[in-house]
């Protein structure tokens, strides 16, 4: 037996299901409304001179140059932080799953680095700066790629953390069976099981920290030179744009939304690119 | 190990050497691992430690009263009040997790309990890019776009159908306002609010559903009767984690919020939130006395308040993972 098609009750569910495929609409809206935004005033200034030079004198009043600086100095900036991230957090993820499991240090552990990530990299970058005042450093490469490891850390680590659980425990057992010790477990079976997950969560920490502003604002400074050494200071695109933004030149303005774009489409490479690695990767491991 | 008959009567020596190296490698690096996995943990206790050290200076010449609830912020004179900054970061959350809730809520629902593979395959990059994309990208956003709708647009009609009502009210202009930063952080925040969500609701068993289904619930039904009080506390959490993002966000509010140390009384009015505070004076902070400890207070400030609210979140979301 049916019931009436639109009596009260059906009325609501059809209601609900409208808004709630209109709220997914309006989110995709804003992401159409954000991409579009930054492609239609960004594409128009984006020339090879943006992407292939440095700034040249009276860059910063509408002459000549470029951001190459910038792009340099952040993806220097985002690769250091991503590889001092890595040694620390591979070893995190390792140890709460294969040695710790669920006991009260690992809960604690995770508790520590979700609190870890929520902490605002403002505060991380004001933090640095105190100590860099402390110990005499100047702002530099090494400084920024530093602080950002801290933001990007407890992002990575959490992804791998997550990855490594969701591993069948069987495998892991079964190397434990024959003899393997935990490190070795940890080595040649985990890793290589998860290997696709663990370069998602890299990738994860790397576009996080490539895109951020507010932990290199003090740490890394700005200089129109690609930096050639950890302990000079550096550009990065986050504040090149914001920079662009706050002169009153219009022609530099325009620049900064080409900016935007570059730092965008770097990091929707990132992405699309770490989802396309993982899928290839995937091939390689035991199902 | 001696004692095994197995291995003291077979093939010998070089093999237990052989697993007594082994042996030592594990307990190395378990020593190891385990020195680098405390480090967390050590870290939120040194920027916290580092933090109030700093700014001791100011914490004890000033009492926390003062500094807190104090309107005055003039530093060349030695005034050092909190109070407009506290405010306008709580308006520009507010408004922004409030925006964010009712979408964020359904969409979370409708992906997590009516959505076929092939709606889910889509909303997932759409999620993740806007996850993705850099706080200085949203500012920018923000600048070009949320700034001018909110001058041109929505403030005019505010004004004229609520203008009456003081929070709908336009004093300033701009556009440059609590609301356009507001917005900005609702969509920042919705990927991970949604994400969170979803989660929950995937931990509660299908039973639930299926027994509800049963009975001749509808769907709706389910989800409001049987499924909402349930994951309840996880989406309050969600809230709270979302707000805690919010809370400290820096740039993209920097650039649309209109940085002006007022205590705002319209959605229309410029705030200046305390991210923006550090990031816009740190460079000239040490011209002035007591002004780096000043900007540290407020960096503490900011900490001690995200690590209560991380702290609540990650406590009630780990009744879920059970």
């Amino acid at each position: 037996m049916r019931l009436q098609p639109w009596n009260r009750r059906h009325l609501i569910e059809r209601i609900m299901q409208i808004a709630m495929i209109g709220s997914l609409v309006i989110v995709g809206l804003c992401l159409g409304a954000i991409l579009w935004t930054i492609i239609a005033r960004g594409l128009p200034s984006l020339t090879w001179q943006m992407i292939s030079q440095t700034p040249k004198g009276g860059f910063y009043m509408g002459k000549e140059g470029g951001v190459l600086n910038a792009i340099l100095g952040s993806l220097y900036l985002a690769s250091g932080a991503t590889a001092l991230a890595i040694v620390f957090a591979l070893p995190i993820a390792l140890y709460l799953q294969t040695y710790l499991a669920t006991s009260g240090w690992a809960q604690l552990v995770r508790l520590a680095l979700d609190v870890l990530w929520g902490i605002p990299s403002i505060v991380y970058g004001a933090f640095g700066f105190t100590l860099m005042i402390v110990l005499g450093v100047r702002a530099s490469l090494l400084a920024g790629i530093i602080v950002l490891a801290l933001v990007e850390l407890p992002i990575m680590t959490r992804a791998m953390d997550e990855v490594i659980r969701r591993l069948p425990r069987d495998l892991a057992q079964a190397a434990l069976a024959l003899g393997s010790t935990k490190l070795e477990v940890a080595l040649r079976v985990v890793i290589p099981q998860t290997l696709p997950g663990i370069v998602t969560a890299v990738l994860l920490a790397f576009g996080r920290g490539i895109g951020d502003a507010a932990a290199v604002l003090f740490t890394a400074g700005y200089t129109d030179r690609i930096p050639t050494s950890l302990l000079r200071a550096t550009a990065s695109l986050p504040l090149a744009v914001f920079f662009q933004l706050g002169t009153p030149y219009p022609e530099v303005r325009e620049r900064g939304y080409a900016s935007a774009l570059i730092l965008t489409i770097i990091v929707l490479l990132v992405s699309f690119g770490s989802r396309w690695l993982a899928a290839r990767l995937q091939r390689y491991t035991v199902k | 190990m001696a004692q095994n008959p197995i291995q003291s009567t077979a093939t010998t020596r070089n093999q237990r050497v052989v697993v007594a190296s082994r042996r030592r490698t594990d307990t190395w690096a378990r020593r190891v691992f385990f020195v680098i996995t405390v480090l967390p943990i050590g870290l939120i206790a040194v920027v916290l430690i580092g933090l109030l050290y700093r700014s001791w200076p100011i914490l004890s010449r000033y009492p926390l009263v003062d500094l807190l609830f104090g309107v005055d912020w003039k530093p060349s004179e030695g005034r050092f009040g909190f109070y407009s900054f506290i405010v306008g970061t709580v308006w520009v959350t507010v408004v922004g997790v409030g925006l964010a809730i009712p979408p964020c809520i359904l969409v979370a629902i409708y992906l997590a309990e009516y959505a076929g593979a092939r709606i889910r395959l889509l909303a997932k990059p759409i999620l993740d890019v806007l996850a993705a994309i850099p706080p200085v990208v949203y500012g920018v956003w923000g600048l070009l776009s949320v700034v001018p709708l909110v001058e041109t647009v929505l403030g005019p009609w505010s004004q004229q159908l609520l203008g009456f009502w003081g929070l709908f009210a336009v004093q300033q202009p701009t556009g440059f306002s609590v609301l356009a930063g507001g917005i900005v952080l609702a969509v920042m925040i919705t990927p991970l609010i949604i994400a969170v969500i979803f989660e929950i609701f995937n931990t509660v068993p299908v039973d639930l559903r299926n027994a509800s289904l049963a009975i001749g619930a509808t769907r709706w039904e389910t989800i409001q009767r049987v499924l909402l009080p349930q994951v309840m506390p996880g989406i309050i959490a969600a809230i709270v984690l979302g707000a805690s993002r919010a809370f400290g966000e820096t740039i993209a509010v920097l650039m649309v919020v209109g940085n002006i140390a007022q205590v705002p009384h319209s959605l229309f009015d410029a705030a200046y939130p305390l991210p923006a505070l550090i990031a816009n004076n740190y460079g000239e902070m040490m011209s002035i006395p007591l002004y780096d400890a000043a900007l540290l207070c407020a960096a503490l400030i900011l900490l001690v308040i995200i690590l209560l609210f991380n702290i609540f979140a990650t406590v009630v979301l780990k009744r879920f993972v059970k």
